[in-house]
């Protein structure tokens, strides 16, 4: 009862920083009911990954693949979800707040009659009884504090609002388990994935992200020279998806992803609150907007009223300069 | 082809909600609308009903004063509404339990959510529905083919990684992302129209197996601020301060 489970659906042998920062979620709801982390592993990595992910100071990891978890669909990773939690005693199944955890989390949570809270970026007072987290609402703009009640309550985290645990020698048991003979649903097909190539790091787990709104015209390229130089992901609003100039994935904000790097540099972005929603805690945020009384100003660092055509060339050269005179110092 | 579209009656979607001073929510100046998503759920569903026939059911949990989403929903070309009658606050389990014992009632084809509430921002309630019915999902739609004689529907979802298809055999529910379409406005003659369109209700204690509460919102705040910041002169300055804060 004092236990917490976090599922993985890992796309690797190792986990990604938001995988590592469900578990640190998941370790932190367990140390104040004091009890373990256990995590679950679903799908083709599974084992590898739960190998891995046995060096966080976890209870212990519990590997499962099947047939059905080859493309998993949101309705076999519910069943087996739903299967590994019914068969234990967990106040608390969490994962990060990704597509997949979204897709099947509420599917679970309807198969438990479990209450589920999404997107927690604050864990408040646990007992066995009561789970208390925050969580945004209202587009990003206000917290809401929730109470989860019952015996057992799912929750997706968001990633950038948890540490990933540090690793450690000691190693947890890995333990291989069964799942039911079927898992998918007998109407449900998965067809094919479409997946966007990636040339730069990952948004979300990226140091620093480079982004662009309506004012690019379409044309990144001086915003991709500057996240070269940088060693930057590339980002987007709403408004440069929609014009069909970067695929959705790239989509910064409530409906697209959150991020919170060491720095955002948003480049011809308005600053709707939507977008906002999905970058506002970036440790510090540049702005780069011809139209001085853009919203964004309100929440950057460092704004500079400027068109981007000629701002983010530039820029670019200085941090090439600086870039040059270290490598020539050391 | 009988298609449902759930509705959720929610704040007009740039709205910057504020707390008084003991963090109540201050809701006198606030403006509702039809919740955006849900707003392509109507959309889809009436482009589907144009092009192979059937009905378009508007479907909300709550209040009489969603009845006025309802309207909205009728006036953009719906043919009917339906209303569960509720004090708001149910949490999402419970509207889903609503929800889906009304669909059981109505038997559509098809049900059309959106994919989050701009409330709450729970983005539960649809798959709940379809766990509780045991229906197929598809989330995150950017696209939906409808294959209405063999009873299929093959839908784009917009997942972190890029995009994925799937396949679902109707009955199903389709949760709705922005690109799936443009919702279009209701027309003054649409307005008009939806006056006269059937609107019904039911009321919450005909629900069955209504769940206890287990999720509950107990209070806001505002989000930390942000230190304020500084307006810098030129890319130089800007470049400059950046390499000083060892941020590049
Ligand atoms: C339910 C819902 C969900 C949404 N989810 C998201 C989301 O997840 N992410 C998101 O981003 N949006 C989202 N939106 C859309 C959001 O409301 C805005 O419409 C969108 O963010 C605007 O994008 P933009 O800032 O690029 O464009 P605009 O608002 O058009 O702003 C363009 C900016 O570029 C500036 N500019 C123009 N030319 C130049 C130049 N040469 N140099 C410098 N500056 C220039 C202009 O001054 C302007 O400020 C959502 C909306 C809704 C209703
Ligand atoms: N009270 C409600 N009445 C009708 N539909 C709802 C209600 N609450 C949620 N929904 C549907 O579920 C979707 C997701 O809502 P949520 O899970 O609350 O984020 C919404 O976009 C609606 O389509």
């Amino acid at each position: 009862m004092a236990d917490c489970l976090v599922v993985l659906v890992p796309g690797a042998e190792q986990p990604s920083r938001s995988e590592l920062a469900a578990v640190g979620f998941g370790r932190q709801v367990a140390e104040q009911l004091g009890g373990h982390c256990d995590v679950l592993l679903l799908g083709p990595q599974a084992s590898a990954c739960g190998q891995a992910v046995a060096a966080y100071g976890i209870g212990k990891a519990l590997v499962a693949d099947h047939p059905d978890l080859a493309q998993p669909t949101g309705e076999a990773l519910a069943a087996a979800i739903a299967h590994v939690a019914s068969a234990a005693d967990y106040r608390l199944i969490a994962a990060s707040a990704t597509t997949i955890a979204r897709d099947c989390f509420p599917r679970a949570a309807a198969r438990l009659k479990a209450p589920m809270a999404s997107d927690v970026v604050e864990i408040g007072q646990c007992s066995a009884d009561v789970l208390r987290f925050t969580k945004p609402c209202f587009s990003g703009n206000l917290l809401e504090e929730l109470e989860l009640h019952g015996s057992t309550a799912l929750a997706t985290c968001r990633a950038s609002a948890f540490e990933p645990p540090a690793a450690s020698d000691a190693s947890a048991d890995v333990q291989t388990i069964q799942l039911p003979e079927k898992l998918a649903h007998p109407r449900k097909r998965f067809v094919e994935a479409k997946r966007t190539p990636l040339e730069r790091p990952e948004l979300t787990e990226a140091d620093v992200v480079v982004s662009g709104g309506r004012g690019t015209k379409g044309d990144f390229t001086p915003l991709e020279e500057l996240a070269d130089v940088l060693g930057a992901a590339i980002g987007a609003s709403r408004a440069v998806v929609d014009a069909g100039w970067l695929p959705n994935d790239f989509q910064v904000g409530q409906t697209g992803k959150v991020v919170a790097p060491k720095l955002y540099i948003a480049c011809g972005i308005s600053g709707a609150i939507q977008h906002l929603a999905g970058m506002r805690n970036s440790k510090v945020i540049v702005a780069i907007n011809k139209d001085p009384n853009a919203p964004i100003f309100e929440v950057a660092d460092y704004g500079l009223v400027a068109d981007l055509f000629d701002a983010v060339p530039k820029l670019t050269a200085a941090f090439r300069a600086a870039r040059q005179e270290q490598g020539a110092a050391s | 082809m009988k298609i449902l579209a759930t509705i959720k009656r929610t704040p007009q979607r740039d709205t910057r909600m504020k707390l008084t001073a003991d963090g109540e929510l201050i809701t006198d100046q606030v403006q509702y609308e039809v919740n955006p998503f849900d707003e392509l759920a109507v959309e889809e569903a009436l482009r589907i009903r144009d092009k192979v026939g059937g009905e378009v059911v508007a479907l909300s949990v709550g209040s009489a004063a969603a009845s006025e989403q309802l309207q909205t929903a009728l006036a953009m070309g719906a043919d009917r509404a339906l209303r569960v009658e509720f004090e708001n606050g149910l949490d999402p389990l419970q509207i889903a339990t609503a929800l889906a014992d009304a669909i059981r009632r109505e038997s559509p084809d098809l049900v059309l959510c959106g994919k989050l509430a701009i409330d709450d921002e729970n983005g539960q309630v649809p798959l709940m529905v379809a766990e509780l019915l045991d229906w197929p999902h598809a989330s995150f739609a950017s696209k939906v083919e409808l294959d209405a004689d063999a009873k299929k529907a093959q839908v784009t979802c917009e997942v972190d990684g890029g995009l994925e298809v799937v396949e679902i055999e109707l009955p199903g529910v389709i949760t709705t992302d922005l690109r799936l379409n443009e919702p279009r406005y209701a027309s003054l003659p649409g307005i008009l129209r939806a006056k006269k369109k059937p609107s019904d209700v039911i009321a919450g204690s005909e629900i069955a197996d209504m769940p206890e509460p287990a999720l509950r919102v107990t209070g806001y705040r505002q989000l930390p601020p942000r230190e304020q910041g500084e307006i810098v002169e030129s890319a130089e300055e800007l470049a400059e301060k950046l390499i000083a804060k060892n941020l590049v």
